[in-house]
């Protein structure tokens, strides 16, 4: 028996556009947050950490941890406030330590 | 040209929107400034656009409510906008905003720091694998995309956060593996008398637990997750019983999940008002280190008021009252006569923060908790130091946050500390046997929020910035 509705099948969102992650096609919500298109189709790891390459992703999903810090247009910015929009070009912080 | 307004609010929370609705309302120009696209704070953020409809929920018609009146207001909202610096000018209060990549300055006469909380975590070991987020984090993904941080999620932590988080998880239809809270269900029962002026709080959570409960969903009531395993992605935790004092006790065991929850309360964000001059006081109750403050906001800085849970954690309704008295105190500094209102408003205040408090009381983490960070638990993310590191680094001398930070880089990452320093100062007052409030947090350096290179290098154009509108008259 559940108390709290399951409400997911109510959920309408926008259109799904394509942009990519290392190269690698990933379909996200156009106006939706990077962070939240990336863990959807899987992508956790963003980065590693520079002092041990031990991988990270998305923790604070408000702007302060840094941790889904990601590159688009040679710039490295904050998944989690970065939005998804068709042919975006994102790289992810792995491997480069 | 210099943007000007009589009184700057940092942070559009239901503390710094009410606050600049307030001054407004006595006929000051108000420039209100949020990092989200739209007011809210972290309790009604607004969803993003890429929800097109949902059905409705008390925090998004709190927030939308909210979104309304300013909106409709004369206060000028600047979203998108993260103030980075703030210095003294000329008798006036100037910040530095990063807006749309480029920084641009503003001076306002009188200044409200509404920057609300963040959210501590206990270090365990694996913490920082990707598959594992804040509790207050993982609220943010499902008030503004509506969206999981994974399939089979294992939520943990203090306070009511642990029931809303795994409400949430089930209401976007998302399987919840397990509840795991240092709580006890005696330490829920002793605060029902505190709750009964909420019943529609209390309703909603003994349902949101019900329904756990109903549908075969374990909760573990005094135990707490002991490590994160996985590698490069979540696979399970191991969870283990917790003492009286959370301190970790009986053998560990596992649960398999592909994300995890992982919150222990929150901690007022201080580090504003300690760039505006404001000292700290430790108040332990209120979530660790606090602004001074008199009831009403105000500081000891002429011109500079405080709100919300950055001025202790009572929670958004009391941060509502709050915002309204600080509002009106920094209209009082400009010449307004508020005294009567904010008569009225101190007892309605009082009220909501009892209740504040009292589930603020649930969320602090006992002493015994610290133990579940091992030696070889990472605590400083952002430079992948160890708790064993750190502890060389006290034991050879270094007895302040300062000390720590400067020796070791511990806090000097691109998270500014904000995940580390709580951590290291227990660990710091532990190992010298002082109390916690002899060890204060580190001296807060700009920029509050990293800002590229280039920004600081490249100049900005002043038509990319709002105009405050003219205060009605």
């Amino acid at each position: 028996m559940r108390l709290v509705p399951d409400h997911s099948g109510r959920i309408r969102r926008s259109a799904l556009v394509e942009f990519t992650f290392d190269d690698a096609p990933v379909k996200g919500h156009a106006g939706e947050s990077l962070a939240v298109a990336l863990i959807r189709a899987g992508h956790l790891h963003l980065r590693d950490a520079p002092e041990d390459g031990a991988p990270r992703g998305a923790f604070c999903c408000m702007g302060l941890c840094q941790e889904c810090v990601i590159g688009i247009d040679g710039l490295a910015v904050e998944s989690c406030r970065e939005i998804v929009a068709p042919g975006l070009v994102v790289t992810s912080f792995r491997g480069r330590a | 040209m210099m943007l000007q307004t009589d009184i700057a609010v940092i942070g559009a929370g239901p503390a710094g929107a009410n606050a600049a609705l307030a001054a407004a309302r006595q006929g000051f120009s108000v420039m209100l400034l949020d990092e989200q696209p739209l007011p809210g704070g972290q309790v009604w953020r607004a969803k993003s656009t890429a929800i097109l409809d949902a059905p409705a929920t008390p925090e998004g018609d709190a927030g939308d409510r909210l979104r309304q009146s300013v909106k409709r207001s004369s206060v000028t909202y600047a979203g998108d906008a993260r103030v980075w610096q703030i210095e003294p000018v000329e008798g006036a209060w100037q910040l530095h905003m990063l807006k749309g990549g480029r920084t641009a300055p503003l001076r306002a006469r009188a200044l409200v720091i509404a920057t609300g909380a963040r959210e501590f975590v206990q270090p365990v070991p694996g913490w920082t694998t990707p598959g594992v987020l804040g509790l207050a984090g993982a609220t943010a993904l499902f008030k503004q995309e509506l969206a999981l941080p994974g399939k089979r999620i294992i939520v943990s932590g203090t306070g009511p956060l642990v029931f809303y988080v795994a409400a949430e998880i089930r209401r976007l239809g998302g399987e919840v593996a397990a509840v795991v809270t240092p709580n006890s269900q005696g330490d829920w029962l002793r605060v029902l008398p505190a709750m009964l002026p909420r019943p529609d709080l209390l309703m909603r959570g003994a349902r949101w637990i019900a329904d756990l409960m109903a549908s075969g969903v374990p909760i573990h009531w005094r135990h707490a997750v002991t490590r994160v395993e996985g590698g490069s992605r979540v696979r399970g935790v191991g969870f283990r019983k917790l003492a009286p004092d959370w301190s970790p006790i009986g053998t560990s065991q596992g649960l398999e999940g592909d994300s995890l929850c992982l919150g222990n309360g929150l901690i007022p964000a201080v580090e504003a008002a300690q760039l505006a001059g404001v000292a700290l006081a430790y108040h332990p109750e209120l979530g660790g280190w606090v602004p001074r403050h008199d009831e009403d906001g105000a500081t000891d800085v002429p011109g500079v008021f405080i709100c919300g849970d950055s001025a202790g954690i009572r929670g958004a309704a009391a941060a509502e009252i709050h915002g309204r008295l600080a509002g009106l105190c920094a209209a009082q500094h400009l010449g307004a006569d508020t005294r009567k209102e904010r008569k009225q408003l101190r007892p309605i205040h009082a009220r909501a923060a009892r209740f504040g408090t009292t589930m603020t009381a649930l969320s602090i983490p006992r002493a015994g908790l610290a133990q579940l960070t091992t030696e070889e638990t990472v605590i400083c993310r952002c430079e992948s130091l160890t708790r064993s590191a750190i502890a060389a680094e006290i034991a050879g001398g270094a007895r302040s946050s300062n000390a720590v930070k400067s020796g070791l880089r511990a806090g000097m990452g691109a998270c500014g500390g904000k995940f580390c320093q709580t951590t290291v100062a227990r660990m710091i007052a532990a190992a010298d046997g002082r109390a916690e409030a002899d060890v204060p947090p580190p001296t807060p350096r700009p920029p509050l929020r990293p800002v590229p290179v280039s920004v600081l290098a490249g100049d900005f154009e002043y038509s990319d910035l709002p105009i405050p509108k003219p205060a009605p008259l």
